[in-house]
C-alpha cells in the first residue's frame, strides 16, 4: 500500500499498490533493476537490513501493518517465509537439520518424532522427500542445484509461513529442475499464498493466477504499470508498454 | 572494412592422433627471473632450516655432557651438574594453557563484537585500530605493567581461588594458608598464573584479527537465509558464522598459542624462577624455556651453553609443531580456504 523504497538518496520504488489475495500465486514481472525484488523483500522485512535502506508506506498482512513498532520482526519472517535466487541450504548441517534449521533458529522446541514427521511432512511439501529419505544425514550442500532449492522450499514451509516469497527462485537452474519446482508451487499454493518474481513470461503464465508488472524508466523509480489476472495481463494488456514487454519487445 | 575472417578446424589425415607439443618453453628473461624467484624462496627455506640444524647440533655435546637425564632432570644447576629441561618444559605448556584459556573467550567474543555487533563503521574501524594497537605494544612494556601494577590487583584473587576452589589440584596452594587473618601475599608472586594473563594479552589482538578475518568472509546468503526463517541475530551467528569460522577460530587460536610459548620478556619480569614442576598455578615460583634462557644467558659456561641452546631447540620443535597444526586446520576449513594468513 503506497509503498516507497530508497537506498540512500536513491528512491528505487515509488508508491506501489498491489493487493495480493490468499492462498493464490502471484507473479511480479519486469525487467531487470526495475525494483521487483526489492518490493519483495520489503515484504518480509528483509529490505532494512541493508544499512542505507528505507521506505514508506504500509504493508498488512490480514490487515495489520507488518511494520508497526509493536510488530516483532521474527514473528513477521516466521508468517513470511523467503526463497532465494541462489539456493543456500547451511553446509554444516545434515539435510534433516536443515529442514529443521527453521525451529532450531526461532527457538521454537520440539520432540524427536515431531521434528521427524515435520522433517518428512516439508520434504513431502517440496517434492524432494522420495529422492533424499535414505540420506537424511547427509550434508545439505550433497544435492544437486534443483534439489538444493527444493530444500531451501522445504526449509522455509517447515516453520509454516501464511506466505512464501520466491525471488526468482528458478533462474539458477537448469529446465528440468525448473518444472519440477513449479510443479511443487503448483503444489503448495492451495495452502500458502504464493507471491513470485520472474524473469520468465512464460513461467509467469504457467504458474500464477494474478500478475503485475514492474516498469522502471530511465532514471525514474519503479513502480506497478499494470497489475491483475495473469490472462489479462498476458491476453489483453491495457497499458502499452505492459504489450511491448509480454510480447517480447523489450527487457 | 575488415577482411572476413573464419575459424577453421583442421585435422591432417596422415598426423597420428598424439597430442602436441604446444608449450613454447621459457623465454630467457623468464628464466633469469624464475631462477632468481626461486633462489630466494630456497634461501629463506635454507635460512630457517639452518637455525634449527644450528641449535639441533647442540644437543649432540649436550647429551654427551648430561646424558639423557638431560629430558628427564627438572633442576637447573649447573655448579651440581644436574641439568634438565623437564621442568621448563611443562613450565612453558603451563604459562600458554593459561594465557589460551585467558584469551581465548576474550578474543572470541571481541572479534564476534567487532564483526557483528558494532554499531556503525566509525566504531568498528575504532576497535580494531585499537585491538590492533595491543599487537604494536612491546613485550617488556607488558612485562612492567603486570609486574608493577597487575600483580598486586591479582593476588587477592590468586587467594580467593584457592580457598574456594582449592579442591582442583591447579588452584591449591600448599605453602600458605589462604584462611589465615594475615594471608601472605608474598606467596602468590611471581606465578605461572600471572604470567599467563600477561602473555595472554599479547595472545588477544593475534587470535582476535585472524577470527574477525574469517567471521567478515561468512557468505551472505546463508545469512539472509537464517534471517528469512525468522531467526535472530544470535541465531544466526549460531548457525551460520561459528561454523563456518570454526577453521579461523582453532587456527587463530593455535597461533596465538605458538606466540605465548616464545613470550620471553614478559615472563622474565613477572615469574620468580624455579625450577620444579608444579601443578599449582598460583604459588609463586615457575619457569619456562624462553625465561630460562634469557636469565641464563649472561653467566653461562660452555656447558651451560650448549645445555640452553639445546633446549632452545625443544622450544623450537614445539612451536613449529603448533604452527603446522594451525596452518593444517585453517588451511582444510571452509573459511580457511579464502583466507590469507
Amino acid at each position: 500500500m503506497n509503498v516507497s523504497a530508497w537506498f540512500g538518496r536513491n528512491k528505487v520504488l515509488e508508491r506501489v499498490n498491489l493487493a495480493m489475495p490468499e492462498r493464490t500465486v502471484t507473479a511480479l514481472i519486469g525487467p531487470s533493476g526495475c525494483g521487483k525484488s526489492t518490493f519483495l523483500r520489503i515484504l518480509n522485512r528483509m529490505h532494512e537490513s541493508v544499512a542505507s535502506a528505507a521506505l514508506s508506506g504500509e504493508v498488512r498482512l490480514n490487515g495489520e501493518d507488518i511494520y508497526a513498532p509493536a510488530q516483532r520482526i521474527t514473528e513477521t519472517r516466521k508468517r513470511i517465509g523467503m526463497v532465494f535466487q541462489k539456493p543456500n541450504p547451511f553446509p554444516a548441517m545434515s539435510i534433516e537439520d536443515n529442514v529443521a534449521a527453521g525451529l532450531r533458529l526461532t527457538g521454537t522446541r520440539v520432540s524427536r518424532s515431531d521434528k521427524a514427521d515435520l522433517v518428512e511432512r516439508s520434504l513431502t511439501r517440496a517434492g524432494l522427500w522420495n529422492e533424499v529419505k535414505d540420506r537424511l544425514a547427509q550434508p545439505g550442500s550433497a544435492l544437486s542445484g534443483g534439489q538444493q532449492q527444493r530444500l531451501c522450499i522445504a526449509r522455509s514451509l517447515a516453520v509454516d509461513p501464511e506466505i512464501l516469497l520466491m525471488d526468482e527462485p528458478c533462474s539458477a537452474l537448469d529446465p528440468t529442475s525448473t518444472r519440477r519446482i513449479e510443479q511443487t508451487i503448483a503444489e503448495i499454493a492451495s495452502d500458502v499464498t504464493i507471491v513470485i518474481v520472474t524473469h520468465n513470461m512464460q513461467q509467469a503464465q504457467r504458474v500464477s493466477e494474478h500478475c503485475a508488472f514492474f516498469l522502471a524508466e530511465q532514471r525514474t523509480p519503479g513502480s506497478i504499470v499494470e497489475a491483475g489476472l495473469t490472462k489479462d495481463l498476458f491476453g489483453s494488456p491495457k497499458d502499452k508498454r505492459t504489450a511491448d514487454y509480454v510480447n517480447g519487445r523489450f527487457g | 572494412m575488415r577482411p572476413a575472417m573464419s575459424l577453421l578446424l583442421e585435422s591432417r589425415p596422415e598426423s597420428v592422433d598424439q597430442p602436441r607439443q604446444i608449450d613454447p618453453g621459457l623465454t630467457t628473461e623468464d628464466r633469469i627471473f624464475r631462477s632468481s624467484v626461486s633462489a630466494v624462496g630456497v634461501f629463506v627455506l635454507v635460512l630457517t632450516g639452518s637455525i634449527g640444524v644450528f641449535l639441533g647440533y647442540q644437543l649432540i655435546p649436550t647429551l654427551g655432557h648430561y646424558g639423557f637425564r638431560f629430558f628427564t632432570e627438572t633442576r637447573w644447576l649447573p655448579e651440581q651438574d644436574k641439568v634438565g629441561i623437564a621442568a621448563v618444559v611443562v613450565g612453558t605448556i603451563v604459562v600458554a594453557i593459561i594465557a589460551l584459556t585467558v584469551a581465548f573467550p576474550l578474543a572470541l567474543l571481541t572479534a564476534l563484537f567487532i564483526s557483528e555487533y558494532a554499531p556503525g563503521q566509525k566504531v568498528k574501524a575504532t576497535l580494531v585500530a585499537v585491538v590492533d594497537l595491543m599487537a604494536a605494544v612491546p613485550s617488556i612494556i607488558y612485562g612492567l605493567w603486570g609486574a608493577a601494577l597487575l600483580q598486586p590487583q591479582v593476588q587477592p584473587l590468586s587467594r580467593w581461588l584457592s580457598q574456594n576452589l582449592g579442591w582442583i589440584p591447579f588452584f591449591k596452594v600448599s605453602s600458605t594458608n589462604p584462611d589465615a587473618a594475615a594471608w601472605e601475599p608474598t606467596k602468590y608472586v611471581g606465578s605461572a598464573f600471572i604470567a599467563g594473563i600477561v602473555v595472554a594479552m599479547m595472545v588477544i589482538p593475534l587470535a582476535c584479527s585472524v577470527m574477525r578475518g574469517v567471521f567478515a568472509l561468512a557468505p551472505l546468503g546463508e545469512r539472509e537465509a537464517a534471517y528469512a526463517l525468522g531467526s535472530t541475530r544470535w541465531g544466526m551467528i549460531r548457525t551460520v558464522v561459528l561454523p563456518f569460522g570454526r577453521g579461523g577460530i582453532i587456527g587463530g587460536t593455535m597461533l596465538g598459542m605458538g606466540r605465548a610459548l616464545g613470550e620471553t620478556i614478559a615472563v622474565l619480569l613477572i615469574i620468580s624462577p624455579d625450577t620444579v614442576i608444579k601443578l599449582s598455578i598460583l604459588t609463586t615460583g615457575t619457569d619456562t624455556i624462553s625465561a630460562l634462557i634469557a636469565g641464563r644467558f649472561g653467566e653461562a659456561t660452555s656447558h651451560q651453553l650448549t645445555a640452553l641452546l639445546a633446549a632452545g631447540f625443544v622450544l623450537f620443535l614445539i612451536t613449529l609443531a603448533v604452527n603446522t597444526v594451525a596452518a593444517i586446520f585453517i588451511g582444510r576449513s571452509r573459511s580457511g580456504a579464502a583466507l590469507e594468513i
